[in-house]
């Protein structure tokens, strides 16, 4: 008899378990346990969660605002396109808009301060992927993401899309300076 | 045995008994999901020598477009397929009755294949270049959503045809007791399909008709949600699937029975109960969800269905050792496994399967699964690093291993070059491991996955990725290679044998039932039969423990990395 055919034992959950099953069966589920609690336990001692914070957003209502922290606190432009670069105010909101193909505008930040980064896309679905760090967050049409950053390091970063978003994909990349 | 006239094929070489009903739908459907595994090959190779930065050989349209026929054609289709072939064997063979409505078998096979052909002509014409996922708003041709949707009603029937061939097993009484473990594991991935196919439905059926014009808005959030239940699941299909094939493979070349039916059940049980929640490993670094969800979900409820793994981890090649020692392989630890037949690629392929499957794809899951650490691989390369290890050294070997059995047993067929056989899944294992590695590699320095090139020649304001991430492609270019030529082999020997193979005897079609006679038919008693004052399987029980210390390490090196990276509340 093997594990092709019907048990040999008719009433087989009654047949006792042997002990390298048990001891590793009782290691195992300690170590589900662990990484269980490890999630929660990040949430009250840890310092990188990710927000859930998040709103309806139609494209229109988002582009207003975004244009409005432009208006308010561009602080020079970048490139022959012009796209302006923008430093707003420790603890503030910071706008971020993905769509095809580019993120808008290249946003400017203090180190050490904490900013409230809004993110939304106005056609696809895009991928914030905050380079050299590795940090990676959806960004979906619709839904305003409201995640609190904190920079913990000065210099430039980029800001590549890790979502499939079409032909000019590969292109959808953008700067992020941290002071 | 409600059988009339001679129905029954008794193979002369294992005393498996084929079904005329099941016979040919088992082979068809394995050699269609062969045919789709040699498409999605080739395409593998063009995209691997693409994402090969210093290669990087077809062009943006083509590589996007190929990546999109590779992920359905490898992911959906090759799997379900040789899955369906599998429920058959499970229940009809295994059980020696016959299948549950055959005509339906094979309006089920019509419609998968159907189906594929389809959605590949949407594919292929380029008007579905939307990638596997098809996220909304992005929107592909219809006749890519109805390719699908005809796909999953025709496995869904072939799900609904096991289960009905169970029904009749047990009305006709063709065996005693319970159904045998491996059936037990089928019947597990069939539950699971008829979930994960039920939540496919759910979705592409409304994106069909948005597509096709009569609705006008799919939200991209609930999209993920439900299209997940489908996308993720129909992963966890596999793993019940291959996991069985594990259990089948260890009977086959050992003779080996479960340490423990009982515990072996419960693990699948868990499975069924928890494996679906993982549509949320897809949605941890999404708006929309909440964050007690996602943790709740990500986890399978406590990491019940990682536990389930974890057992079957350990049970698996315990029963082997139980087998190994009962045959007198009692020296050390160890003795048990270096004896072990490493040349034959049934039990091979398999156990590079087994490994591979627990500390590449299981290890890199869960830390991926982890809600918080998501956020350092979401959407890089290093998720396909992790599902390569999952799907492909874990199911895909397992299932090419099975083959190696089948060929002479279900095909009557000799295997043509069995000298290139027994390299086959050293070649195609190694190879995809080194692969996988590789591409988690490149994932942990932040490359993105599906992206034509890291280079992002011609963007406004490029980024230069670490010297480390170009090395680890180049790697990766290279161990893929060698991965697809254990591909090809694979296919060349499988389709040579169909071709060429010096043909067998069949054995007689005969109406009587004739019990198993497999390579090795030890009566195995004393520890395997689970005596709870043994400890029967030591070896295996140091080798668990050495995955758990990689394990905990991985895991807890990851958590050190987050709490580098910048603050996020």
């Amino acid at each position: 008899m093997s594990s092709i055919h019907p048990p040999s034992e008719r009433i087989w959950w009654k047949q006792p378990i042997d002990k390298s099953e048990i001891i590793w069966i009782a290691i195992a589920f300690a170590w589900c346990m662990v990484m269980f609690f490890m999630m929660p336990y990040w949430h009250i001692y840890g310092k990188q969660n990710l927000s859930t914070e998040t709103y309806r957003v139609t494209p229109q209502l988002f582009s207003k605002a975004a244009q409005q922290m432009v208006d308010k606190y561009t602080v020079r432009t970048e490139t022959d396109r012009n796209i302006p670069v923008v430093a707003p105010p420790a603890g503030g909101d910071v706008y971020l808009i993905a769509r095809l193909w580019d993120w808008w505008p290249i946003i400017e930040l203090e180190k050490g301060k904490t900013y409230r980064l809004h993110l939304t896309s106005m056609d696809y679905q895009h991928g914030f992927s905050l380079q050299p760090e590795n940090i990676n967050v959806q960004v979906l049409p619709g839904y305003e993401h409201v995640v609190t950053v904190t920079p913990n390091r000065s210099g430039a970063y980029a800001i590549v899309c890790n979502e499939f978003c079409g032909i000019g994909h590969h292109k959808m990349v953008s700067k992020l300076y941290v002071k | 045995m409600a059988t009339t006239g001679n129905m029954f094929r008794i193979c002369p070489r294992t005393g498996l008994q084929f079904h005329k009903s099941a016979e040919p739908l088992i082979k068809l459907n394995a050699v269609a999901a062969v045919v789709a595994l040699l498409v999605g090959g080739v395409l593998a190779l063009l995209v691997l020598l693409t994402r090969w930065q210093a290669v990087h050989l077809i062009d943006a349209d083509t590589f996007y477009l190929y990546l999109t026929a590779h992920g359905l054609d490898m992911l959906v289709i090759w799997i379900i397929f040789f899955e369906v072939a599998i429920l058959y064997f499970c229940s009809s063979t295994l059980l020696r009755c016959r299948l549950a409505t055959p005509r339906l078998a094979w309006l089920a096979f019509a419609l998968m294949i159907i189906g594929t052909v389809t959605f590949n002509v949407a594919i292929f014409a380029g008007k579905a270049t939307v990638m596997m996922t098809s996220y909304v708003p992005m929107q592909a041709h219809p006749a890519f959503y109805l390719g699908l949707i005809l796909f999953a009603v025709g496995a869904l029937i072939a799900c609904f045809i096991f289960l009905g061939t169970l029904v009749v097993a047990k009305a006709e009484k063709t065996y005693e007791g319970s159904i045998p473990l491996v059936t037990f594991g089928a019947m597990t991935a069939a539950i699971i399909a008829i979930f994960t196919i039920a939540s496919g439905a759910i979705i592409l059926i409304p994106t069909f008709l948005w597509s096709a014009g009569y609705i006008s808005h799919i939200d991209p959030a609930m999209y993920r949600l439900i299209w997940w239940g489908f996308g993720h699941s129909s992963q966890q299909i596999n793993v019940a699937a291959h996991i069985a094939v594990w259990y089948a493979i260890a009977a086959i070349v050992f003779g080996a029975k479960p340490m423990s039916e009982r515990v072996s059940r419960i693990a699948f049980v868990l499975y069924i109960c928890f494996l679906q929640l993982a549509s949320a490993h897809h949605l941890l670094a999404d708006p929309a969800v909440g964050t007690e969800w996602k943790v709740f979900n990500t986890s399978y409820a406590m990491y019940l269905a990682v536990l389930a793994s974890m057992i079957h981890g350990l049970t698996v090649p315990g029963s082997i050792e139980v087998a190994q020692r009962g045959k007198g392989f009692t020296k050390g630890l160890f003795e048990w496994i270096r004896k072990a037949p490493w040349s034959n690629p049934v039990f091979s392929g398999m156990f590079i399967s087994l490994v591979g499957f627990g500390f590449l794809g299981g290890i890199s899951g869960v830390m991926m699964g982890t809600e918080q650490l998501n956020m350092l691989i979401h959407n890089t390369i290093y998720v396909p690093g992790h599902f390569h290890a999952t799907v492909v050294i874990g199911t895909t070997l397992a299932f090419m291993s099975l083959t190696y059995f089948l060929v002479p047993v279900l095909f009557n067929r000799e295997l043509i070059n069995p000298g290139l056989a027994k390299w086959q899944p050293y070649l195609f294992g190694l190879g995809m491991g080194v692969f996988t590695l590789a591409m988690m590699g490149a994932g942990t320095v932040g490359v993105p996955r599906r992206h034509w090139d890291i280079t992002f020649a011609g963007a406004a304001l490029p980024y230069e990725f670490p010297g480390v991430a170009l090395l680890m492609l180049a790697i990766m270019g290279i161990s893929g290679i060698v991965a697809v030529i254990g591909g090809g082999i694979y296919i060349y020997l499988t389709v040579g044998s169909l071709l060429w193979g010096k043909r067998l005897d069949a054995g007689p079609y005969t109406s009587e039932i004739s019990p198993l006679r497999l390579p090795v038919q030890v009566a195995l008693t004393g520890k395997g039969d689970g005596h709870a004052a043994g400890f029967a399987a030591p070896g295996t029980f140091v080798f668990a423990m050495v995955f758990l210390v990689a394990f905990v390490l991985y895991y807890f090196v990851n958590w050190k990395y987050l709490s580098t990276v910048w603050g996020l509340s």
